[in-house]
């Protein structure tokens, strides 16, 4: 390990860093534009656009999250008399900080570095899922310290329900995970990737899959479990007493954190960065190695496996952003009830599955994939039809007679 | 379940590609009801006059305290305003109007009349006070006519006691 290797490593964590931010930026402008046009609205375009002929603007409103990151920064910096201040200040630290690393052990493309290492990846550890996994749970402290240290009884009760609700959805999110592990039989994100290279885990693992959305989405704190912020009951949240770009911050952890856990996603159960006929070895590399020379094809490959999983990244926040726009936001009691009475008995008969499936079927990549899915459907499908829809409106008895 | 589901995701997706329905409001204005209250204007009649004969019963029916009317007398040779007297002052005080309209209510001339101009923000607090000059309106726009809605519904307007020399 030479010094050079450092140094690119540090490049790298710069970039990455950069990128997250920038991705949390865009990410707001893009979610709020969807999430308009979903409402029959227009959203942000009055900051910076590009002029085309005939009075048309392109991209109107792409200077929006740079116009507000500004205004951010000026904004007067208030820190609550009896705050714990030290506390106080670093807690948004405590929540963002988290939510960037989660990025360093995924694997964000293939193209292969001079030091038996992948430059689209920051560390290849063999721990890879697990430390994914701890970073999650490691930003529940942000919203905890958060919520004590601003010495508000609102912020109080905002932070600890966010942090019992981020506990509850914990497990079965680590249960999602560990049967992708199971069926890889590795924690590194790479192999985990490279199993995939036959078939994409969300078949055999649809059940997993779906869990594992439920459980980040609310592990995210994202609609339509943003029980946290919730303005009703709590006047805002953990974050109440929070101002400037303090507030940002916890804004920023939870749009990164969205990403990542898309991006995580898209790495478990999508394939990664693997397209069908993209592969290590595969048609397109050696064809892209053999007509431009071994270091510009794989560059190039490498770019082309980038934008697949950006791709799929985007797909999946696409989805996020769409159910924003369409669900409304659980009751409490609901979010419990699902994160302990239905996804976590879920997560262990899809462990189930997948143990029996792996085990009866060793080295046959089709038919657990066929069993799999197929027990995958059956399971959801009996439970989505356990669950009682409200009845219609006309039929709710709203005065009861008294004889 | 997952049928309400489907149906709550493809009725959002289906709005995505519905033009919207905002209006880009600082360059389209949409008009405001003929009810409106926005700001005030203070009126004249047809020959130029100023309505507004400095009676001062639109600062008595101000609920708010907002109106200051400073009356004098009129010059007989060249009067500002049919009568006695005229409004010599008139301010108007922003920051405490509500909008209310008994101003308007209580004028016996219908010269002030709250209009439908509503962009009314300032920087300053000093900005907030309407002078008569900034109220009054040019000589030839608007007399303080029976508002349409008012001529649709054949009715006199309240107050009744409108003069029109
Ligand atoms: S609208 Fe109401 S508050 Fe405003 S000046 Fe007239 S009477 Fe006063
Ligand atoms: S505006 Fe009307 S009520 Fe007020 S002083 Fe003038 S005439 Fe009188």
């Amino acid at each position: 390990m030479d010094w050079i290797y450092i140094i690119v490593l540090i490049v790298k964590c710069i970039i990455i860093t950069l990128g997250a931010t920038t991705i949390f930026a865009y990410f707001t402008l893009f979610e709020r534009k969807t999430l308009a046009r979903m409402q029959n609205r227009i959203g942000p375009n009055r900051a910076g656009y590009i002029p085309l002929p005939g009075g048309r603007k392109l991209l109107n409103g792409f200077l929006q999250p740079v116009a507000e990151a500004g205004k951010l920064f000026f904004k007067e910096d208030v820190v609550p008399l009896m705050a714990d201040k030290w506390v106080y200040i670093l807690a948004p630290a405590f929540a963002v900080i988290p939510a960037i690393i989660i990025w360093a052990t995924l694997p964000l493309g293939w193209w292969p570095g001079p030091w038996q290492d992948n430059w689209l990846q920051v560390a290849d550890i063999d721990v890879g899922v697990l430390y994914i996994l701890a970073v999650t749970s490691l930003g529940v402290y942000g919203l905890a310290i958060a919520g004590w240290s601003s010495n508000s009884k609102y912020s109080m009760l905002g932070g600890v329900r966010a942090s019992a609700q981020v506990i509850s959805y914990e497990l079965a999110l680590g249960l999602a995970v560990l049967g992708v592990v199971m069926q890889a039989q590795s924690f590194r994100t790479s192999e985990i990737v490279a199993a995939q290279q036959g078939m994409w885990n969300i078949i055999p693992q649809i059940l997993g899959f779906v869990i594992f959305l439920v459980a980040s989405t609310a592990e995210v704190v994202r609609s339509p479990f943003d029980l946290v912020e919730a303005e009703q009951e709590l006047v805002g949240g953990y974050n109440t007493e929070f101002g400037s770009m303090k507030f940002a911050l916890f804004f920023m952890t939870e749009y990164i954190k969205l990403v990542a856990m898309n991006a995580v996603c898209a790495m478990l159960f999508l394939g990664g960065w693997t397209f069908p006929g993209l592969e290590i070895g595969g048609v397109v590399a050696t064809g892209l190695n053999g007509a431009l020379g071994q270091m510009f094809g794989q560059a190039v490959f490498g770019i082309i496996t980038l934008v697949v999983f950006l791709l799929k990244t985007f797909a999946l926040s696409f989805f996020a952003v769409w159910i924003r726009a369409t669900i409304p936001r659980t009751r409490y009691d609901q979010l419990m009830d699902l994160g302990w009475k239905v996804l976590l008995p879920l997560a262990l008969v899809n462990i189930a599955i997948i143990a029996v499936t792996n085990v009866a079927f060793p080295d046959n990549t089709l038919a657990v994939a066929g069993v799999g899915f197929v027990a995958g459907i059956i399971v959801l499908a009996v439970v989505t039809s356990q669950t009682k829809s409200s009845k219609p409106k006309s039929q709710v008895t709203l005065v009861r007679k008294t004889s | 379940m997952i049928g309400a589901f489907v149906k709550g995701l493809s009725t959002t997706f289906k709005y995505l590609f519905r033009k919207p329905v905002t209006v880009q409001y600082p360059e389209v204005k949409r008009p405001v009801r003929e009810r409106f209250r926005g700001r005030h204007e203070l009126k004249r009649f047809e020959n130029g006059m100023e309505r507004c004969i400095g009676c001062a019963l639109c600062a008595a029916a101000c609920p708010a305290d907002a109106i200051l009317v400073v009356p004098a007398e009129n010059d007989p040779q060249k009067p500002n305003s049919p009568g006695e007297r005229y409004a010599a002052r008139y301010e108007i005080n922003m920051l405490r109007c509500i909008f209310c309209g008994y101003c308007e209510d209580a004028c016996p001339t219908n010269a002030i009349v709250l209009e439908h101009q509503y962009e009314l923000s300032f920087f300053e607090r000093g900005s907030s006070i309407y002078t008569k000059d900034m109220l009054l309106i040019p000589a030839d726009k608007g007399h303080g006519e029976i508002p349409p809605i008012l001529q649709q519904l054949d009715r006199r307007p309240s107050p009744p006691a409108q003069i029109d020399l």
